[in-house]
């Protein structure tokens, strides 16, 4: 029970939810980056939320299967191909053995995910299947996929046991990839670094996603701001962005040198000696995973309770896709 | 040095609705890293539901949780009754142990890779040490290597990727090595690299983009993802904060030796526990450090 990769596209990994308890030895998170999307493909496949999918970059793979199989495709717009016919997206499909599947040039955003019945059955490192490829662990092999690989599928009946899963995705559930989007984030931990002006650039300047985003962090461009001037504290560098080396927040910004701004995502460094200035929410992280280069963005701020109801109503999303109470 | 204490109250702030920061000191200091671990270790003791990461850093500590479980006030307050009272230790001591780190100084591998960054660094001319060996005002690298060998480091953090020890040579701060960072980091930095930057050694875990200069190779793993070694059984990260770590010279001969041994599968890090006491530390470094590495006779 086997996906042949014949083409890996540009970057394939295996992710799931993630892989939480180690950050305090540098092994991040990870899992998929649009978590919404991943969970959707399983929800199609007829998975529970915890199956492992394939995250694909910018440009799909093209893989044969060895088995008849149930699969989703969600996220980033793209075409589906099934031995080169066009297939629904965010839809259940059902392939027969020997079937080929391929995909179109990405239409916008940046990662879709493929999600099959059974899930993708890498062994599970510290608790996750996720691929950390920087440490070279967990996925497939530790890294992503190439052209040859025999990517194991899962051979259980489907998580839901008899039950039916979704056909597709209503159209009002599915996430927008839009080219101007708005991310909230919390101020805080060194944002007393910056100076007033420097965090209502911060917060007032609409930024561009530059080319310089992965799995680690996106990049943006714009105006530069200002550091207050201080006597560096003995440890922490020279320049007034640097700090005694600290834990990193996934999802904080830190804007070294005063220029560019860079959001830690899922595969974060879990410490360094730049100061962060402010944190996008839980519930927007999937905003900025979806978000392609050149996408505008604003920061805009709120406190702990937005961020808190932000969190509940992404939650009442979830629970509506799974049909669950929770 | 009449308390352990490293300033006033620590400051707590938000890293968006799943993270605490807790900021001990703006500056490094034994002191606070030593309270940042202490304060980690308390919380970890706790097994509090909702709390998925408790990651100390050198003066700082990073909380992660879950606020659907366990409401953010009721974290901070947790945590500061934990700074109180760990504020309130009379004697701080931490269970640990000392480990001895084999190292190649000087060796072809980071000199090659730093003479391929020329253009990232501060000088153009000469190697990694060259120029650490004259921030630091010392006459020659052998001065430089024997200093940075002749007295042991506290490991400060784990992180910035799989395994990464952050390490602070427990000497006073006067003595402390002092060097900037690469003028802007390198995208290569051979895996096992010795590293410094700020006053900070460190082992780069696995091959990457780096910043710190580059004084040696360590010769057997500290990440090992397969655990292969005995050492790696139980986790395959060796390091943790508040290790001790004494690095060892070796030749080109030691290192290969070694690396057989690693290849062989029977290489083992020598190493023994050890009750670090930061009073003693701070009042006798030179004393306390002899010590310390007696505990590694006879192992």
């Amino acid at each position: 029970m086997a996906f042949e990769i014949l083409e890996p596209g540009l970057a394939t990994t295996v992710q799931d939810r993630g892989r939480f308890g180690y950050y305090n030895v540098g092994i991040p998170q990870s899992g998929a980056m649009d978590e919404l999307s991943a969970e959707m493909a399983n929800a199609l496949a007829g998975n529970t939320p915890a199956e492992a999918v394939l995250e694909c970059t910018y440009m799909g793979p093209r893989f044969r299967t060895d088995m008849d199989a149930v699969i989703a495709v969600t996220g980033a717009p793209v075409d589906v191909k099934v031995n080169g016919r066009v297939r629904a997206q965010w839809s259940r499909l059902e392939l027969a053995a020997g079937d080929e599947v391929s995909f179109g040039i990405l239409q916008g955003g940046t990662r879709f995910y493929i999600g099959v019945r059974g899930g993708i059955d890498v062994p599970v490192v510290l608790g996750s299947r996720s691929t950390y490829g920087l440490g070279g662990i967990g996925g497939f092999a530790g890294r992503p996929l190439r052209a040859g690989d025999l990517v194991p599928v899962g051979g259980g009946a489907g998580a839901l046991g008899g039950q039916e899963p979704r056909q597709e995705i209503d159209d009002g559930l599915r996430p927008r990839f839009e080219k101007e989007i708005s991310v909230r984030v919390m101020p805080g931990l060194y944002d007393h670094r910056l100076t007033e002006q420097g965090m209502e650039t911060l917060l007032g300047a609409t930024w561009t996603l530059t080319p310089v985003a992965d799995r680690t962090g996106l990049r943006y461009s714009g105006p530069e701001m200002e550091w207050r001037p201080r006597q560096q504290p003995f440890g922490a560098g020279s320049d007034p962005s640097n700090i005694v080396d600290a834990g990193y927040a996934v999802g904080s910004i830190q804007i070294p040198g005063g220029k560019e701004p860079i959001v830690l995502h899922r595969d974060a460094v879990s410490g360094g000696g730049y100061a962060m200035v402010a944190t996008v929410i839980s519930a927007d992280m999937d905003l900025l995973a979806r978000s392609a280069p050149g996408t505008r963005t604003r920061f805009r701020p709120v406190g702990m309770e937005e961020a808190l109801a932000a969190r509940h109503e992404r939650r009442a999303l979830l629970a509506q896709l799974w049909g669950t109470g929770t | 040095m009449t308390t352990a204490a490293a300033g006033p109250g620590a400051r707590y702030t938000w890293g968006g609705d799943e993270f605490l920061f807790v900021e001990i000191d703006e500056a490094m200091s034994l002191a606070a890293n030593f309270r940042s671990n202490a304060m980690a270790s308390l919380l970890a003791a706790d097994h509090v539901d909702g709390v998925s990461d408790i990651c100390p850093a050198n003066a700082s500590l990073l909380i992660r949780f879950d606020p659907d479980v366990l409401p953010p006030g009721d974290l901070e307050a947790r945590v500061r009754r934990i700074e109180e009272a760990v504020a309130r230790t009379a004697h701080p001591t931490l269970e640990t142990r000392v480990v001895e780190v084999p190292v190649w100084y000087n060796d072809p591998y980071t000199n090659e890779t730093a003479a391929r960054f020329r253009a990232n660094h501060q000088r153009p001319e000469g190697t990694d040490l060259e120029f650490a060996a004259a921030e630091n005002g010392l006459s020659s690298v052998d001065e430089f290597i024997q200093r940075h060998h002749g007295s042991p480091w506290l490991v400060s953090m784990v992180g910035f990727v799989a395994g990464l020890p952050f390490m602070f040579q427990i000497v006073p701060q006067e003595q402390q090595l002092e060097v900037p960072k690469y003028l802007s980091p390198r995208t290569d930095t051979p895996a096992l690299t010795v590293g410094h930057g700020g006053c900070f050694a460190c082992i780069y875990s696995v091959r990457g983009a780096g910043g710190y200069q580059m004084f040696g190779i360590a010769a057997a793993p500290i990440f090992d993802p397969a655990q292969s070694l005995p050492d790696f059984k139980d986790f395959m990260v060796f390091f943790r904060p508040g290790d001790i770590v004494k690095f060892r010279p070796v030749d080109e001969a030691g290192y290969r030796q070694i690396q057989g041994e690693v290849e062989a599968g029977t290489f083992r890090y020598r190493q023994a526990p050890v009750q670090f006491d930061l009073e003693r530390a701070l009042d006798d470094p030179a004393g306390y450090n002899r010590e310390i590495l007696e505990r590694l006779n006879g192992v």
